[in-house]
């Protein structure tokens, strides 16, 4: 990073956690797992670190033991440092509850780290979405069309479902914004919204507190949506590989996207690793007998087994016999003796025991929880 | 405690390891990689961590660079501390001049500085060369039940490997009476595996003196340890009954890798409760791709794999393309074997490339004299050519073998 600019990162860790209710009841959508080693908030923090952002906050309200477990010190994504580097906000309750309704006022919640930091734009960005983006690149179209507020948008197809759960941009031939759609029954090619803006750090002071004094809470409705016409909102235009999570379904998918070499070499390119908490897994071991196709198998893993079309995150099992196809099987879970099992996602620390049978469909897999003995 | 430690654990990790021609070019043995994620040096420093030893000098002269590079402030061994820690510690110039470390003791020696700052009661001396997981503090409270100057850590050899080892010679209690350097007529099945412990107040004298007469070798077995003998000190055999490999050949290196793949084998990296820990790459899991087949192999992180894979031992960023077979094979990290080629007995060193249709390494049974057969190397950074075939026992680059 060039020593003329200075951005501060804001990461909210708990947005949209509705959208994977399962998934998110022991956790903050930040700490979901994703990819075979992974939780989704090691794209927008590594992301942040290969962009040169070296200090970063990450605002959280509930659920957030397995966050704060996960990111520690920050050091993995070499965040801990004596200036800057990762701030772990808790809600904090001063004059208003730390029980945050929305974006604006999770920021209120924070006005002290924000003021305090030296930074003069602000990055802010949640954790559904799955991406390797250059946050530099974002800097420098802001800088450019000197917009107040610069907004990372996609474009990609959406059906029902997923737009019931996103924001969609109307964008002008100059690329600003002139319209926000949030939540919307509409479906086909639309600009949606990754949910990652950039904005001077005065600028967003001045929102945070105006809002506070007249108790408005969304950023999407209160500043987007209903204050298009007097700030200049442009849109960031966002070409790279992404995923966007809006359900269990789309999880899925995001998921065993990852099993096509070229989405997965778009999400971890060479020059941009992708950080997470190191657990110390020795090699996966394939033992005789076992049969692996198209998956994508974490360290620590020990396979006897069939697996086909399946993501193993760090130190699962799969015994002897068993045949698991179309999977999703979270860390240190196990899949007993002769076990057929397919189109399921299984949480952390599931055990199945032998002999059990388990269909799901793609477009329905079956959710086992953390813990769970079957 | 911030003014003392009990026990600091010196490790030798400036060897040459000459034996492993190709692979220690340019780096120091201790830095080979084992097993898959490691490097040698990782089980020594991981038993210290799980033993309770926070304080570790690690003695490097040879080739030092990847080594200082890897264990950096110490931190993936959780090795980073206020007081105590691993330290690199090369050979240093000072108001007299400048020398390098003339053998074992003369390491200690020189360090005796490092040692004193953390006034500790025992020092563990060990070596960068071996395999193995052993808790030091049992050992330790061996050494301190025997009330001994020096505890060698000794394995229960069978009599016909016994004259590849320095054997001691107990008495019954376990006493050391005496000891061979690779004896043609062994006395004992006790082999020494380069792990000592002892009474620092004892060593350091013994250093002192050592380095003062100038006709002595500088070297623990050559000077130090028959010295305590002589003088009476009480030297006492502690037996180790786990799994422990000197990886100092390429033969040796090749089947201790081999030997994670048989479940038989009692070195199990999968213990929670004994981790062997590493600097981790940052890379995505390993993709198995369609048209591959693995059976009984380890596969580290950041591999593409699509060919076959059998008996072997794959590194982190290893690439294995769709036709490429590799069986019976050790792949260091970040090599790629293309298409249509295959590897056999061979070992194939860091970010080298085989290209398609090349064949490395013979399976021992398609030779015909037997003393002709041997484990192909291919060195760090080489390329095979299309189609070149590099035969058993062959090298690459070809380092001669003294």
């Amino acid at each position: 990073m060039s020593l003329n600019k200075k951005i501060l990162g804001v990461i909210f860790a708990n947005m949209h956690e509705d959208v994977v209710p399962e998934l998110t009841r022991q956790r903050t959508m930040g700490s979901v797992m994703f990819g075979g080693r992974y939780r989704l908030i090691d794209f927008t923090l590594s992301n942040m670190a290969n962009s040169g952002i070296d200090e970063v906050g990450v605002v959280t309200k509930s659920n957030y033991q397995s966050l704060l477990d996960h990111l520690g010190s920050g050091r993995e994504w070499d965040m801990a440092r004596k200036n800057g580097g990762l701030h772990l906000l808790p809600p904090f309750s001063n004059m208003t509850s730390g029980m945050y309704r929305g974006r604006l006022e999770a920021l209120y919640g924070i006005t002290d780290f924000i003021r305090h930091s030296d930074a003069d734009y602000v990055i802010m960005s949640d954790c559904d979405v799955v991406t390797s983006l250059d946050y530099n690149k974002l800097y420098d179209a802001h800088i450019k069309s000197g917009a107040d507020i610069t907004a990372v948008y996609a474009k990609s197809n959406l059906d029902l479902d997923a737009a019931a759960h996103t924001n969609v941009f109307g964008i002008n031939n100059e690329g600003r914004i002139n319209n926000v759609l949030i939540n919307p029954e509409i479906s086909g090619e639309c600009n949606i919204s990754l949910n990652t803006y950039i904005i001077s750090k005065p600028l967003l002071m001045s929102m945070i507190t105006d809002a506070a004094a007249k108790g408005i809470y969304s950023f999407a409705k209160s500043i987007l949506q209903a204050q298009c016409g007097r700030y200049k909102i442009m849109a960031y235009k966002h070409e790279g590989y992404f995923s966007k999570i809006t359900s269990i379904k789309s999880y899925y998918d995001a998921n065993m996207a990852l099993l096509d070499t070229e989405s997965r070499k778009k999400l971890f390119p060479d020059n941009a690793p992708v950080y997470t908490k190191i657990r110390d897994n020795p090699p996966a071991k394939f033992a005789i007998g076992a049969k692996v196709k198209n998956s994508l198998i974490a360290d620590g893993c020990i396979i006897e087994g069939t697996v086909e079309n399946s993501i193993l995150f760090r130190g699962a099992k799969v015994a002897k016999g068993a045949v698991v196809k179309d999977c999703v099987i979270m860390q240190d879970s196990v899949i007993g003796k002769n076990c057929s099992i397919s189109c399921v996602i299984t949480d952390k620390i599931v055990n199945i025991s032998d002999q059990k049978i388990l269909t799901g469909s793609k477009n329905f897999p079956i959710y086992i929880g953390k813990g769970a003995q079957i | 405690m911030y003014t003392k430690k009990e026990c600091v654990a010196m490790l030798l990790a400036g060897g040459q390891g000459s034996r492993l021609y190709a692979l220690t070019q340019d780096m120091a043995k201790p830095a080979v990689p084992y097993g898959g994620k490691y490097r040698i040096i990782d089980f020594p420093l991981s038993n210290c961590v799980n033993s309770g030893i926070d304080t570790v000098g690690v003695l490097t002269q040879y080739q030092p660079l990847v080594l200082n590079d890897y264990i950096g402030n110490g931190q993936p061994w959780d090795l980073d501390k206020q007081y105590g820690g691993a330290h690199c510690l090369p050979p240093y110039q000072t108001a007299l001049g400048a020398e390098w470390y003339k053998g074992t003791a003369n390491a200690i020696y020189q360090n005796i500085a490092f040692v004193d700052r953390y006034n500790p009661d025992y020092v563990v001396v060990l070596s960068g060369d071996h395999i193995y997981k052993m808790d030091y503090n049992v050992m330790l409270s061996y050494h301190k039940e025997k009330n001994a100057a020096a505890t060698i850590a000794v394995l229960d050899v069978p009599m016909e490997e016994a004259s590849r080892f320095g054997i001691m010679i107990t008495d019954d209690d376990g006493n050391i009476v005496d000891f061979e350097e690779k004896p043609k007529n062994p006395r004992s099945t006790l082999a020494s595996m380069g792990i000592y412990i002892f009474t620092w107040s004892k060593l350091r004298q013994y250093l002192i003196d050592n380095e003062n007469n100038p006709d002595e070798d500088k070297d623990f077995g050559k000077a130090i340890i028959p010295n305590m003998m002589n003088a009476g000190e009480k030297l006492v055999a502690w037996t180790f009954d786990g799994y422990w490999k000197d990886v100092g050949t390429l033969d040796s290196l090749w089947e201790a890798n081999m030997d994670l793949l048989n479940p038989n084998i009692p070195i199990d990296l999968y213990d929670p409760d004994w981790k062997m820990y590493s600097r981790n790459p940052v890379l995505p899991p390993q993709y198995i791709g369609d048209n591959a087949n693995v059976e009984n192999s380890m596969i580290a992180e950041g591999c593409n794999i699509d060919g076959n894979i059998d008996f072997s031992v794959i590194y982190e960023g290893v690439t294995i393309e769709k036709g490429a077979t590799v069986t019976d094979s050790i792949i260091m990290p970040g090599t790629v074997i293309k298409e249509g080629a295959t590897v056999e007995y061979a070992i194939v060193g860091e970010n080298s490339v085989i290209e398609k249709g090349a064949h490395v390494g013979a399976r021992p049974e398609t030779v015909e004299n037997r003393d002709d057969w041997g484990i192909a190397v291919i060195g760090n950074k080489i390329t095979i050519a299309e189609g070149q075939v590099v035969g058993p026992k062959q090298m690459v680059p070809d380092i001669k073998k003294k």
